[in-house]
């Protein structure tokens, strides 16, 4: 009678439900709707995805064309050039500004790297994933497709699979503890916002985080604070 | 409308009225629903491949369960990981000995375009090698991302775009070398092409 306890198994699995996530990348059916069930799983808070350039407030670029984040790229994906900024229209607050910014998509690993070389914190990168391309000059993305737009945020092209929702966690750049900042936010990572959307609330230190598992306030303070005078440059 | 017509260029050749329009989407929605994958499962990015298959992604939705061990059998090779230069005529014979339509997905930056490994020993992109219908980027790609890669190809099959790209280009990856070999006139050579 072995076998009924085989059996037994597949008895029990039958009633625990369906574990399948029927993600179809937003893909339309017959009748041209796209399914409820078409959901992503929830990523992790820090995942990395496709990058996009910030602005500031007054609309002015944070990229300074630098070159920090091509030179620490361990797979050369990313080609900056730099210009001068013009007198009388300049793009950032700087000397110079990013006249040329273009990540290869079909290179770029999703380490972070440039993300914390960044010195301005104009690279930074959203959770969006699922995306595939279909030539090769799709795969680039130029500086227009990467900056985010007048409200903040990111542009989504055609071919990536944006929901609703996705891109408040977009910016935002992972501020490590920064003794020389203000002593609340010791053992605190913070988020900064730009345009003031998509802030997130700090990280709470790893002991407070054990105590409690209740999610934190979502308050501004923690990023804008960070962003203002907590920083550690 | 004739005979040579559909025995040379197969359905393209078909002059279209109602009825082989209605047939030609019928093959196509029928190719797009059973194109099990040839298993080519080279790196990391095929263990994302096999998390795909998993009961949490479930691949037999799209009926492409069946990773094929043998090319005869397969449709789409998923190139999953980055191609040396000693696996490069492997792959093009898996590739070669798979029966028309066939598509290719390049999974993964090291299979798209060698991705971190610019060197010597690794193909700086598997489209030199075979034609490739849809990259997906990521190091690996997760499963979501070799989803809407999978999703992609099969909307391009049911369009139908990519069987009259293939004849245009001749079944080749599209790029064009010219070839110095010092014995003559500079010829050029269409990459992946038979």
């Amino acid at each position: 009678m072995g076998y009924l306890e085989g059996f037994a198994v597949t008895f029990k699995k039958w009633g625990e439900g369906v574990t399948t996530r029927e993600y179809r990348a937003g893909r339309k059916n017959r009748k041209g709707e796209i399914s409820d069930k078409d959901t992503k799983r929830p990523k992790p808070e820090r995942a990395h995805g496709r990058h996009v350039l910030n602005k500031y407030e007054d609309g002015m670029e944070k990229c300074i064309g630098c070159e920090l984040c091509a030179g620490v790229c361990p797979a050369n994906c990313i080609y900056v050039r730099g210009a001068e900024n013009p007198v009388d229209d300049p793009k950032s607050p700087g000397e110079r500004f990013g006249y040329v910014y273009e990540i290869n998509y079909l290179r770029c690993i999703h380490c972070d790297l440039c993300v914390e070389a960044c010195p301005t914190e104009a690279i930074t990168e959203s959770k969006l994933f699922e995306f595939s391309f279909t030539n090769r000059q799709d795969a680039i993305y130029t500086k227009d497709e990467l900056l985010v737009g007048d409200d903040g945020k990111p542009q989504q092209m055609p071919w990536e699979d944006w929901r609703p929702g996705e891109d408040e966690m977009t910016s935002g750049w992972m501020r490590a503890t920064a003794p020389s900042g203000k002593a609340e936010y010791l053992g605190v990572t913070g988020w900064s916002g730009e345009l003031g959307y998509g802030v997130r609330a700090g990280d709470l230190p790893q002991d407070e985080k054990d105590a409690v598992s209740v999610t934190i306030s979502t308050s501004d303070d923690h990023g804008h604070d960070g962003h203002d005078d907590g920083g550690h440059h | 409308m004739g005979f040579a017509d559909v025995s040379d260029k197969g359905l393209a050749g078909l002059e279209h009225n109602v009825l082989t329009g209605q047939l030609e989407k019928l093959v196509n929605w029928s190719r797009a629903r059973s194109s099990w994958p040839a298993t080519f499962g080279l790196a990391c990015c095929a263990i994302e491949m096999m998390a795909t298959g998993g009961s949490h992604y479930d691949l037999a939705r799209y009926g492409m369960e069946v990773f094929r061990a043998s090319p005869r059998q397969a449709d789409v090779m998923i190139v999953a990981g980055r191609v040396s230069q000693k696996m490069a005529p492997v792959l093009r014979q898996i590739y070669d000995q798979m029966m028309e339509p066939k598509w290719v997905i390049s999974m993964g930056v090291c299979a798209s375009s060698g991705g971190m490994f610019n060197n010597y020993a690794i193909v700086q992109g598997v489209d030199q090698i075979v034609p490739v219908d849809v990259y997906a980027p990521g190091c690996p790609p997760g499963p979501e991302t070799l989803l809407h890669a999978i999703n992609t190809l099969h909307h391009s099959i049911e369009t139908g775009e990519l069987l009259s790209r293939r004849n245009a280009n001749g079944g080749g990856a599209g790029i064009t070398v010219e070839q110095r070999d010092g014995q003559g006139e500079p010829k050029l050579i269409t990459l992946g092409a038979r």
